[in-house]
Parts: C-alpha cells; structure tokens; sequence
C-alpha cells in the first residue's frame, strides 16, 4: 500500500505552465458574451464553443505532457499568484486526477456546447446560455484544478452559481424560478459541510494547500476526533454538490433546465464534484475502515437504491434520467469510500458515466425536441423508426448504463460492486440489488420510448435532430461503448490514477466471472425482462395508474421534499414567524412606544406656548423673581 | 439719603410691571416698559451719587439710548399691527402659538 507521490513543483514552463488556459479560455468567452451582451447575439454561441474547445485541447496537450513524465513528477502544483498573503497563494495541480476531470469536463462539455446550439436555437436567449454554460465549465475546472481547498471553493461556488443561473434559465417559469432557487439553497446547507471542513483543516494543519497538506499527512498520519470531523464535513458538502442523501431534493428539480444544462450537470460537472471533493481529500477518509469513509459508502449505497427507487416511477423521461444520475453517482460514493481499491473504479465510471449519461440526456432532449418538449413518455412510444440515430445512441447509452457485459458501463460499475462486496459485503450486495433495479427502470424507459404503440399527442411530429445535435450524441455514443474497457482493462486508470491517490494493498483485479458479477448479470436480466413485460410487450396506459403505495412512495421522491417541509421549512417558517412577530411587538413597539411617549408629552408641553404676550411677560417675572430670591437666598451678592 | 430714590425706583418699577401685565393696550404696555427702564436709570443714578464715581450715570445714557431705538422700533411695529388689523390690543396679536 503507497500513499499518494509527492507533489513537485513546476518550474518549467511548458504546457503544464500554461495549464491556467483551460481556465481562462471559458472564463473569457463568459465575460465577453456578458458584456457585451445582445452585441454578440449572432456569434455567441460559436464563441462559447470556441472557448470550450480551446480549452479541451489545452487540456489535452496538458494530458499528453502529464504522460510523458515519469510516474513519481506527475503531480505537478503551478504557482500562478499570491492570494491571501500569508496563507494561500492561488496555484494549479497538475496531477492525474485533476487532468482525468479536466478531460471530462472540457470534452464532454464541449460535445454538450456543440449539442446546444441545434437544441437552443429558436431561443432567443442562446448567447446568454452560452455565456453561462462557458461560466459553469470554468467554475469547475477551477474546482479541480486548483491547489489547494480554498481555490476548490471559489470554483466549488461557482459552480453553483453558474447551475442556479442555467436550471433557472427560463426564469420566467415559476417551476424554474423555484427549482433555481431549491438547488441555490440545498448546495449552501453542503457548502457549510465543506466551509467548517476547511476551517478545521486549517486550525489543525495551519494550511489548505494540497501540497504541504500531503507533506504534514505523511510525516505524522494523523488521528482522532479532528480527522473524523473533516471526513464527515467533506462528506457534507460532497452530498450538497452530488445530491446524495440526505441532500439529494435539488437534483430532480433541477430538469426544469433546458436539457442541456441536465446533461452538463449530471455527466460532466457539478454532481461529479462531490466525488472528486472526497478521492482528492483522500487522506482524510484513511483507513478505508474509518468512520467517516464508512459513512461515504454508507450514503453512496443508500443513494444509489433511493435513485434507483426514484427512477422506477417517474414518467418524466428526465427526472427518470435524474434518478438514475442520483443512483450512479451513489455508486461512485460507494466506491470513493472504499479507499485507493476503489478509487480507480469510482473515476472510472465516474468518467463513463460522463459519456452514457450526457448522451442519455442528450438523446432525451433530442427526443423531447421532436416531440414539442413533450417530457411524459406516456405520450411517447413507437418513436425508434422515427428518429433512428436517436434511438440508436440512447440505446447505447442505456445498455452501458445498466451493465451489458463489455459496455463502458459493465467494467467500471461492476468494478466498484466486486470492491464493495470483497470490502463492505452488505453495501455490496445492496449495490447489486441497485443494478437490477437499474436494469428494470433503464428498461422501461428505453420500451416506453421507443418501442410499443404510438401514444403521441395528435399534433405530435417527431423527426431526427439536425447533424449538430446528433454528432454529439454519436461521439458520445462511442465512448460509452468502450471506454469502461479501455480504462478497466489491465488497470490502466489504476495505474494511470495512482501517483494522485496511491495504491491499495493489493492491485484490483477485474474479475468477469465472480459470484457478484454474475449474480448482477442476472438481477439486470430479470429486471430488463420484468420491464418488457410490463411495458415492453403490456400496452402502456396513456395515464399513469395509480399504483401501490410503493408507486406513490418512489413519485414522490421517497419523501424527501415532504421530510425537508416539515423537518426544516415548517419550523423556519414558524421561526421567522416569531422573529417577525417579535420584531413588530417588541423591538418596534419599544421604539414606537418611545417616540409616541415623547410625542404626547411634548404635544401636552405644546399648549403653554398660548400666543399671549403678556402670558410670557408674566412668567418671565416669576423667573426674575425666583432668581432674585435665589440669589438673594444664597447670600454673598 | 439713597434709600429714599431707591424705594421710589422700586415703586415705579413695580408700576411699570404691573401694567405690562395688566394693561391690553400696546401703546400703554410701550409706555410701563418705558417706566420700568427708567426706574431702572434712577436706582443707576442714585447709586452713582452715593459712590461717587460716573459709571452708573454712563449706563443710564446707555439705557436711553438702547431705549430711544427700542421705542423707534416698537412703535413701527405696533403701528403696522394697527394699521392691519385696526387694533392695538397685545391679546389680539396672539397668531404666533402652538
């Protein structure tokens, strides 16, 4: 077992010096397009895409570097200015990891970039999306580039301002409106997680910079209460940021974005924050049998089967979508828990999901496209003649998603369940559980598109997305056919990754025939055919049934938003109905008690001023008088 | 010797504040004022005389002079009220209240 390399720091210039370029180039193209606002109405989409693409070929050429070098200077920490003086100086860490985000972030948000301008163009707000989509990919290659926690935060903020501008893009919708504001909300309660973590961070190792961070955890491992606290704050705030339990509510709302913002949110940024928070912070969640790191794989198990619950009873193709990305990113919590042993496969599919979930969202806005943004699927069905690339890409999405042996989806998610079930054996076999569940409600959404009987509505259309929309999608496609392979196979992201977040103890094995893979296999199989009984081969009632309890349990969130109201929005309401109640009578009554006192007395003293001169003359006798007796009184005059 | 003027300064003075206080008529309040003050110059005079040196009788030019320019002022005034209001009564001027 090895701990993570030592971080060096870059002296050359090179490609990793100019690696503050990824950055700029979308922080850049969001500046212009905000400035100069409707100027750039007829090009800001091509330069938001510009900017994208620069930005991913830095990051490429930045990659190819990173390779060249040997394994133990791959990490490499660029000095790039002086922030907090005395405390954190602004810089960039080129490691392994960071790049592998990097890649995912501006390939896969630039294929979403180039998706877009087919998907937004009759909105006449395409720049202004553009500008925020460039904001979104720039906040988040800040987060995971940067060198140190307080960069991470900046970038970790960012973020979320960028995802409450684009789910509440079309603001003029109330949902939106709302939506925006819920996601806005939710992440600040794990935003705190992560504030107090760094605090105690900083209080214990009087740093936040990764670099010296890993030197003091190397020297003396540390221990105790302070540790466990970090784990369990860090945890916090990557459940905020990856909508696990309990702070999952924001994400299912969150489809009241255009699509695109779904795809960019759920495959390439933002939900895949958390994870990246916890594998980087690593040290903290060792041994992979502490506290804090059960407590990661105990929220990713219970996520991913609350996801999987989810998605089995939402009719709307993209909140099913969003239930799916709950229970995936569960998956990779789970795996994140599981130390350096799953740490390669929670990256690892966490990249894969990258690709089949952008090109399920994608396909999903593709369809919602030529179905005049119809989101029920109940009113879809028959659609895979009508729209065959589509349906060919989402196909491949779904079969990589749910597992089929030799998809991306298959090496990187059975990974992580071999490494839970040899590790956490209850965690892993609830994992299992979920990949069946996965099976079925993927399935049902694949049958309820595009297969069955046509249930559109009369004025209904649909036909193929234009080239620019589905050349993502195929693009896409192709990464969730082979990439999982390419990575898992012969451990190349394990050894790829391990410099960044050291070794386990011993190498994983990617095993095709263990007990649980099989037993997985066979649990999607059963899934997949209970799908195609009830909705593949079952005509599909054109309204929703009214179910179970079971049915109405997992549409309605499990609860959650009915736990948030009465756990913390009744008693906030009833809080600041006293704070209100008590500022009108208390606070203002004392103020307003004393002016009126004031008043009446001063409109009582009032009346003496009675306009009669000879009054006056009167009592300046009496005072004469009164100071003569005084005087006289006192004496000496 | 002195008493004696003083006693009759007191006497006009309490005169003079009397009618300032009783009389309703500006002209007659004008001229208890006017009492008043010089009763004022005499208990100045008279204790001038008993020290024997001028200061006292200095205050008293002063006071007529202040006086002289008091009553330029005043009777202006109340001749103005009385040309607008056809009155010269102190009560009837009483605008200038709560």
């Amino acid at each position: 077992m090895e701990s993570p390399a030592e971080i060096v720091q870059h002296t050359a210039g090179g490609m990793i010096g100019a690696s503050w370029l990824m950055i700029a180039f979308p922080l850049l193209g969001a500046a212009i397009l905000l400035i100069l606002g409707r100027m750039t109405n007829r090009w800001g989409h091509l330069l938001g895409v510009a900017m994208s693409l620069a930005s991913f070929v830095v990051a490429v050429l930045t990659f190819l570097e990173i390779i060249g070098l040997p394994a133990e200077q791959r990490r490499q920490a660029v000095h790039l200015y002086e922030f907090i003086p005395g405390m954190v100086d602004m810089g960039l860490l080129i490691d392994p990891l960071s790049i592998s985000f990097a890649l995912l972030i501006t390939g896969v948000g630039s294929l979403i970039h180039i998706y877009s301008i087919g998907y937004m163009s009759h909105d006449p707000e395409r720049r202004r999306f553009f500008s925020y989509l460039n904001l979104f990919v720039a906040a988040m290659l800040l987060l995971v580039l940067a060198d140190n926690y307080v960069g991470l935060f900046i970038g970790w903020e960012g973020v979320g301002l960028a995802s409450y501008l684009l789910i509440g893009f079309w603001q003029f919708k109330p949902s939106a409106a709302v939506a925006a504001k819920k996601a806005f909300i939710v992440n600040r309660v794990g935003d705190f997680g992560l504030l107090v973590g760094m605090f105690i961070i900083l209080a214990t190792f009087h740093t936040l910079t990764f670099s010296e961070l890993g030197k003091q955890i190397a020297e003396h491992p540390p221990s105790g209460g302070a540790v466990t606290a970090i784990g369990l704050l860090l945890l916090l705030g990557a459940c905020g940021k990856s909508a696990q339990l309990p702070l999952q509510s924001w994400l299912l709302d969150a489809m009241e974005g255009p699509t695109p913002v779904s795809a960019l949110i759920h495959a390439a940024t933002m939900v895949t924050a958390g994870v990246y928070l916890v594998v980087r912070s690593g040290a903290f969640f060792f041994p992979p049998d502490s506290t804090q790191a059960i407590a990661v794989s105990v929220v990713g198990a219970a996520t991913l089967l609350a996801g999987a619950i989810i998605g089995c009873a939402k009719d709307d193709i993209k909140k099913g979508l969003a239930g799916s990305t709950m229970s995936q990113i569960g998956y990779m919590m789970l795996g994140a828990g599981l130390g350096p042993a799953g740490y390669a496969f929670a990256i690892g599919h966490l990249i894969t999901h990258g690709f089949f979930k952008a090109d399920l969202f994608l396909g999903a806005g593709s369809v919602m496209h030529g179905m005049n943004d119809e989101v029920n699927m109940r009113k879809y069905g028959g659609l895979r003649k009508h729209m065959p690339i589509t349906f060919a890409t989402f196909f491949i999405g779904y079969l990589a998603i749910i597992g089929f042996p030799l998809l991306s989806g298959y090496f990187t998610k059975d990974g992580i369940i071999e490494t839970a079930v040899h590790h956490q054996p209850i965690l892993g076999w609830l994992a299992v559980l979920g990949a069946g569940i996965t099976g079925f409600y993927m399935s049902r959404m694949v049958f309820m598109t595009f297969f069955g009987e046509k249930r559109w509505e009369k004025d209904a259309h649909p036909h193929e997305s234009p080239a620019v929309m589905t050349w993502p999608l195929m693009i896409l496609s192709i990464g969730a056919l082979f990439l999982g392979g390419y990575l898992i196979l012969s451990n190349r992201l394990y050894f790829f990754l391990s410099p960044a977040v050291g070794t386990a103890e011993a190498t994983p094995e990617f095993d095709f025939a263990s007990t649980a893979g099989l037993v997985t296999l066979a649990l999607v199989a059963v899934g997949a055919g209970f799908a195609w009984v009830r909705y593949g081969r079952a005509e599909v009632p054109a309204v929703a049934p009214r179910g179970s309890f079971l049915t109405t349990f997992a549409r309605r969130d499990l609860y959650g938003d009915a736990l948030n109201e009465s756990l913390f929005m009744r008693p906030g309401q009833w809080l600041t109905r006293f704070a209100v109640y008590f500022d009108n009578r208390g606070i203002d009554g004392l103020v307003n008690g004393l002016a009126a006192g004031i008043g009446g007395t001063s409109g009582r003293l009032r009346r003496i001023q009675t306009g009669f001169a000879r009054s006056y003359a009167l009592s300046i006798l009496f005072g004469a008088a009164l100071l003569a007796g005084a005087l006289l009184l006192v004496g000496n005059i | 010797m002195t008493t004696h003027y003083l006693v009759l300064s007191g006497l006009l003075f309490a005169i003079g504040a009397m009618g300032v206080l009783i009389r309703r008529n500006a002209i007659v309040v004008f001229m208890c004022v006017e009492l008043m003050l010089n009763a004022c110059n005499l208990a100045f005079v008279a204790f001038a005389r008993q020290n024997g040196n001028l200061e006292g009788q200095i205050i008293a030019f002063f006071v007529m002079v202040v006086a002289a320019a008091e009553v330029v002022v005043g009777l202006a005034i109340i001749v103005t009220i009385f040309r607008t209001r056809r009155s010269a009564s102190v009560d009837d001027a009483n605008l200038l209240k709560y």
